[in-house]
């Protein structure tokens, strides 16, 4: 490559220095406008957000794996929450596992994954200079801090957290009288979520006004990048089912704190009637499902479309079935809003709605299928390149088989009978889900942490914490699966005193320890992310000779992302070793009329095109 | 390779547009689309919960009709102001805003005492969830209408400030659009609490 380019490049990037001297550290870093500075806030936060997570899942494993465990030397940060005999609180576990599953779902795997990712790439791949609202970007940030800060601050109060579990269905999650945790620990919960509705839904409205207004000329929508697919039809999922939760968890406030009955109903406490009459706890479950549903695939679209990209590039082949990836995805988008009653086959539902829920669901299946294939036909025969986001990308694949593949025996209402709550579930959806999820944001982070930080990570740090986590992740989900055909319930604090599951006691300790083992590989991984960001070494302009737009911004972009004009796009992203090309990639801001060895015969009439356009432009201007 | 990319960079035009619709206006449909999304929830949790029986019959009180005859209005006072503002008739689109704007907090108001109507008529927020919903509707929409209201009055001041014109009609545009879909959102509601009360 030419040294003119690197020239012209550093000038770029000392002249967006000097231009970033002038804004305060406030609004550079706090109060900030840029798209690419709220990702990252978003990333930051999502981390701080799965420790706090993750370390709960360690305390409830501890619980779980060592029932007669003294933990004592945890008082300090436990405080009453220990028993006299020192062990975890019955009901303090169920705050934790309630917590988790919050944090984790919407926290970590929403507003870290796709508020991360979404930010930070969209107008980046499809060139733009910024998100249509850096206002509106920057008030979806503070609001989804404010709700993290009423989140966290309710781990403290006297009563603990909400425990309702992470569905928080009534009467539990309605009646204070039924645990401490539905005091103004629950109340804390609802108001943080109707922060983060509001967070989700300005970033939502956001991206979707950005992909479909602000795309670059030539950016067409069968040009995007897959990425921005998933985080299109993300949006778009979110921007529909959000406004159900918040209506859902209106009512539940006004349930709890106002006296209406909308989902109380004949409840007896203590022997005395309360007054709530004619209200449904089953009208709940359906408002909340039809989010609940629709967030699945709010976490797992966006981690998809990062495989869909890392695994493209790092094959060195195109995506197979491009159109075929979008498809599935549009499938995925419109089936996860009729099969929400699949959560609910065993609360009554009539047995006809159950078949025709079961019918739909299992449908999912041939979309999924389709991206899994193609994932796996665009590996095959590629010259593939084993990045540490490549490696988390492929584990990725892994989970999409294995974790669905039991999805479809709890879609069936029969099965789900035997299953329902069981720890078949748990073990399910922290597969294709939770681990699924949590691999697309790791190989994101690994892939565009260049971009975001200029600098590279490790990698020889990147393939172990890769290894263990992944054998980690099976090792624990894996015996989960035995332990809930077995029948045990999901959300029990102990299992020694059922002498059915006595014989549970050595898997659960395995699993325990597996666990164990698991959280301790993401410390390599912070100590990876937070000492490249600072130590690592330098990154080239394209370090993994991609195709996509923002390896064409300056190595640190700064405002405006691009310092001259936005570039132009003439192909798809993904010619990856194009037969009769020089190089094993052309960027898409490469002209068709500039690589004639390599078109096929249709690009070959666009070639045309392209010339005609630029000699009459050319003309014009002279 | 690069540097062809900069070459070509360097003669490239901004960006064209790729929808006509301006980028805001485009989001205030889609916060639309969230707002139909959440009232859309609340009447089919209405219509779920109605079927399961135990349901308290009453009659809409009367002051509902009129209510829905004023916004109506309203919003054709709207439309008034903006075929107006676009033909820079600066003084039917103040007149026309005022009315707007009052005929808007007559409707809040009127909402109001239609809801010391339904207290009259003992249709309590507490209590059966018939009663509770329709002040739960209602109310949800009437704070909507207050961001509404809002937004009226920032249009009317600088209608007053003749910052509206034919030149400048993106917000106008906005605040006509986002009014008619409140008034139609209540026009839904309101033949939704007829049918199904």
């Amino acid at each position: 490559m030419s040294t003119a380019t690197e020239v012209n490049i550093s000038h770029e990037v000392h002249h967006d220095e000097h231009h970033d001297h002038e804004q305060s550290f406030i609004s550079k870093y706090i109060f900030t406008m840029d798209h690419k500075m709220i990702g990252k806030q978003f990333l930051v936060t999502g981390i701080v957000w799965g420790v706090v997570g993750v370390l709960m899942s360690v305390l409830f494993r501890i619980q779980l794996g060592f029932p007669e465990a003294n933990l004592e030397w945890l008082r300090p940060l436990l405080g009453g929450w220990l028993t006299e005999a020192g062990k975890i609180d019955p009901e303090f576990y169920l705050a934790l596992v309630t917590m988790h599953g919050t944090i984790m779902v919407f926290f970590v795997l929403t507003a870290g994954l796709s508020g991360t990712f979404s930010n930070y790439l969209i107008p980046l791949q499809i060139g733009a200079r910024d998100m249509a609202s850096g206002f509106m970007n920057m008030l979806s940030y503070w609001f989804f801090f404010l709700s993290s800060v009423i989140m966290m601050s309710s781990i403290f109060i006297e009563t603990g957290p909400a425990a309702g579990g992470w569905v928080v269905y009534p009467p539990l999650s309605a009646l204070p009288q039924a645990i401490a945790g539905s005091g103004l620990g629950m109340t804390m919960w609802l108001v943080a979520m109707v922060f983060f509705i509001v967070s989700m839904l300005l970033g939502g409205i956001n991206y979707i006004t950005t992909v479909i207004n602000l795309r670059t000329e030539g950016m067409s929508f069968t040009r995007l990048p897959l990425t921005i697919w998933s985080f299109f039809l993300t949006a778009v999922i979110g921007l529909l089912s959000f406004p159900v939760l918040f209506a859902a968890a209106l009512l539940l406030v006004l349930d709890r704190s106002f006296g209406t009955s909308f989902y109380l109903s004949d409840i007896y406490i203590g022997g005395e009637a309360l007054p709530n009459m004619g209200g449904s706890p089953i009208l709940y479950q359906h408002l909340f499902w039809f989010l609940g549903h629709p967030e699945v695939y709010i976490v797992l679209l966006p981690a998809l479309g990062i495989t869909s990209e890392v695994i493209a590039t790092n094959s060195r082949k195109p995506i197979f079935g491009y159109r075929a990836m979008i498809g599935s995805m549009l499938g995925i988008t419109v089936l996860s809003f009729v099969v929400w009653a699949h959560h609910m086959f065993v609360s009554g539902l009539n047995p006809f709605l159950g078949s025709v829920f079961m019918f739909l669901t299992l449908i999912i299946a041939v979309p999924s299928a389709v991206k899994v294939f193609n994932y796996l036909t665009t590996l095959w025969k590629g010259n593939i390149i084993f990045t540490p986001a490549t490696l988390f990308s492929i584990g990725l694949v892994s989970f999409f088989i294995s974790g669905g593949l039991t999805g479809i025996f709890l879609g069936n209402s029969v099965i789900d009978i035997q299953l329902h709550d069981t720890y078949f579930v748990v073990a399910h959806f922290h597969l294709v889900m939770g681990s699924l999820s949590i691999f697309g944001l790791l190989a994101g982070v690994y892939h565009w942490f260049p971009k975001m930080f200029g600098r590279m990570m490790d990698e020889k740090l990147g393939y172990i914490h890769f290894w263990m986590t992944f054998i980690g992740v099976y090792l624990i989900f894996f015996p989960m699966h035995y332990i809930g055909i077995a029948g045990f319930p999901r959300r029990y604090y102990s299992w020694t005193n059922f002498d059915a599951f006595s014989s549970y006691t050595d898997l659960n300790m395995f699993v325990s320890i597996a666990a164990f083992v698991t959280v301790a590989a993401q410390l390599i991984f912070l100590f990876n992310f937070f000492y490249s960001m600072y130590r690592g070494k330098r990154a080239p302009q394209n370090p993994w000779r991609s195709n996509t737009l923002e390896w064409t911004t300056p190595i640190e972009p700064g405002h405006g992302n691009w310092p001259g004009e936005l570039p132009k796009v003439y192909r798809w992203p993904y010619d990856y070793s194009k037969p009769g090309a020089a190089d094993d990639y052309i960027p898409q801001t490469v002209p068709l009329s500039s690589t004639p060895e390599s078109n096929l015969d249709h690009e070959q009439e666009l070639a045309k095109q392209e010339k005609l356009a630029n000699t009459a432009h050319a003309k014009k201007q002279f | 390779m690069d540097k062809s990319i900069n070459i070509q960079q360097r003669d490239i035009k901004p960006s064209l547009k790729t929808l006509s619709m301006h980028p805001l206006k485009f989001a205030l449909w889609l916060f639309i689309v969230s707002i139909v999304m959440m009232f859309a929830a609340l009447t089919s949790a209405y219509i779920v919960r109605q079927a399961e029986g135990d349901w308290l019959i009453y009659d809409l009180p009367t002051i509902f009709l009129i209510n829905t005859i004023i916004l109506v209005s309203s919003s054709i006072t709207m439309h008034i102001a903006y075929i107006a503002a676009k033909k820079d008739n600066f003084k039917t689109l103040k007149v026309a805003m005022v009315f707007t704007a009052l005929l808007a907090i007559a409707f809040l108001v009127g909402q109001f005492f239609a809801w010391g109507e339904l207290v009259n008529i003992e249709v309590y927020f507490v209590g059966n969830p018939a009663g509770s919903f329709l002040y739960v509707i209602s109310g949800l929409h009437a704070f909507h209408l207050i961001t509404g209201v809002i937004f009226i009055f920032i249009m009317l001041f600088s209608a007053f400030k003749f910052n509206v014109h034919s030149k400048n009609m993106v917000k106008m545009e906005m605040c006509t659009t986002y009014w008619h879909f409140l008034d139609g959102l209540w026009v839904y509601l309101y033949i939704f609490l007829l049918l199904n009360h």
